[in-house]
C-alpha cells in the first residue's frame, strides 16, 4: 500500500514536471523542472530496487548534465521569448503525433502483451539474496559486459575531447606568457649592442622602421 | 492495489510522449529540444529498469547504465555545439543551423 502511494506520488510528479519542462516560458525554470523530473525518476528506480542506478541518475543527471544545461542557458544571452514564436502554431500537429504515439504505446502493453505482463517483482534468485544491487551489477558488468564497459569509457573520452576541441578558442592579439620561449632566450638573442650616435636616440631593432 | 509492470511502462510512455511533444512545440529553441531528448532517454531508462526488476534479470540495469553514459556524452557535445554556434551567430535559432554544413 505504501509502495503504491509512493509510486503514484513519484509518477504524477515526474509527469507534471516533465510537462512543465516543455511549456515553461523561462528556460532556467525548464532546467529546474528537468532536475525535479530526474529526482522523481530516481524515486521510481528506488521503488524498483535499482538503488545504484537511482544514485547514478542523481549524480550524473542532476549533478552534471542539468548543471551543464543551467550553465549554458545562463551564459548565452538569448531572447528566449522570440524563440517561442510559433509555439501555438506547432501545437496541433505536435499534439496529434504525441497522442498517436501515446495511444500506440499504451495499447501495446495493455492489450498487446502476450500472456499479460507480470504484476509482482519476483523474489531474488537463489544465492543472490545477500548481494546488494550494486554488487549484482558489478558482478555482471565487469565480467560479461567488460568490453561494453570499456567502450562506454571510450565514448566518454571522445565526448570530452570533442567538447574541448569545439569550445577551445585561441584569441588573436592577446599577449600570453610562453615559458618555453623565455627559457630558450640566450644572451645572443636577448642582448643587442648598439652604437649611439652623439645626440641620437636608441631605437630597438624590433621596432625600427625598415 | 499492487503496482505492476504496466504502471511503470505507462509512466515511461507518458515521459517519452512529452519528449516528442517538446520537440514539436519548441521547434526554434535548441536547448529545450536537447532537454526533450534527455526526457526521452530517461523514459527509455525507466522502461529498462522496470523490465529488469519484473523479469528478475540485472542486464536491463546494465543497459540503462550505458544509456546514461551515452546521454551524458550527447548532452556535453550538444551543448558545446550550441556554445560555438552562439559565438558565431549570436543566436541559437534552429532554422539557421543549416549554415553549419560544409
Amino acid at each position: 500500500m505504501l509502495t503504491a502511494g509512493f509510486f503514484y506520488l513519484f509518477a504524477v510528479l515526474a509527469i507534471a514536471s516533465a510537462t512543465m519542462v516543455i511549456v515553461a516560458r523561462n528556460p532556467v525554470h525548464a532546467v529546474l523542472y528537468l532536475i525535479l523530473t530526474f529526482f522523481n525518476a530516481a524515486g521510481l528506480f528506488i521503488l524498483l530496487g535499482a538503488e545504484f542506478l537511482a544514485m547514478l541518475l542523481v549524480i550524473v543527471y542532476v549533478g552534471a548534465v542539468a548543471v551543464l544545461f543551467l550553465f549554458v542557458v545562463m551564459m548565452l544571452d538569448v531572447d528566449f521569448a522570440e524563440l517561442r514564436a510559433g509555439f501555438i502554431n506547432n501545437a496541433p500537429i505536435g499534439l496529434l503525433v504525441a497522442g498517436i504515439v501515446l495511444v500506440e504505446l499504451i495499447a501495446l502493453f495493455v492489450w498487446g502483451a502476450a500472456g499479460g505482463l507480470p504484476t509482482a517483482i519476483p523474489t531474488a534468485a537463489a544465492g543472490t539474496e545477500t548481494l546488494s544491487n550494486t554488487e549484482q551489477i558489478g558482478r555482471v558488468l565487469y565480467t560479461k559486459y567488460v568490453y561494453f564497459f570499456q567502450a562506454a569509457g571510450l565514448v566518454l573520452l571522445v565526448a570530452m575531447i570533442g567538447a574541448i576541441v569545439l569550445t577551445l578558442r585561441h584569441r588573436e592579439g592577446v599577449k600570453r606568457q610562453s615559458i618555453a620561449a623565455q627559457n630558450a632566450r640566450t644572451p645572443a638573442t636577448g642582448l643587442e649592442m648598439v652604437k649611439v650616435a652623439s645626440g641620437g636616440a636608441v631605437v630597438p631593432s624590433s621596432e625600427a622602421k625598415p | 492495489m499492487t503496482i505492476g509492470l504496466a504502471h511503470y511502462l505507462t509512466v515511461a510512455a507518458c515521459l517519452f510522449t512529452l519528449g516528442i511533444l517538446g520537440i514539436f512545440l519548441n521547434r526554434k529553441n535548441v536547448i529545450v529540444i536537447l532537454m526533450s531528448v534527455e526526457l526521452m532517454l530517461l523514459a527509455v531508462n525507466v522502461n529498462l529498469v522496470a523490465f529488469s526488476a519484473y523479469l528478475g534479470d540485472i542486464t536491463g540495469q546494465i543497459f540503462a547504465l550505458f544509456i546514461l553514459t551515452v546521454a551524458a556524452a550527447e548532452a556535453a557535445i550538444g551543448l558545446a555545439i550550441i556554445v560555438v554556434y552562439y559565438r558565431n551567430r549570436g543566436s541559437i535559432a534552429v532554422e539557421d543551423i543549416n549554415m553549419m554544413k560544409g
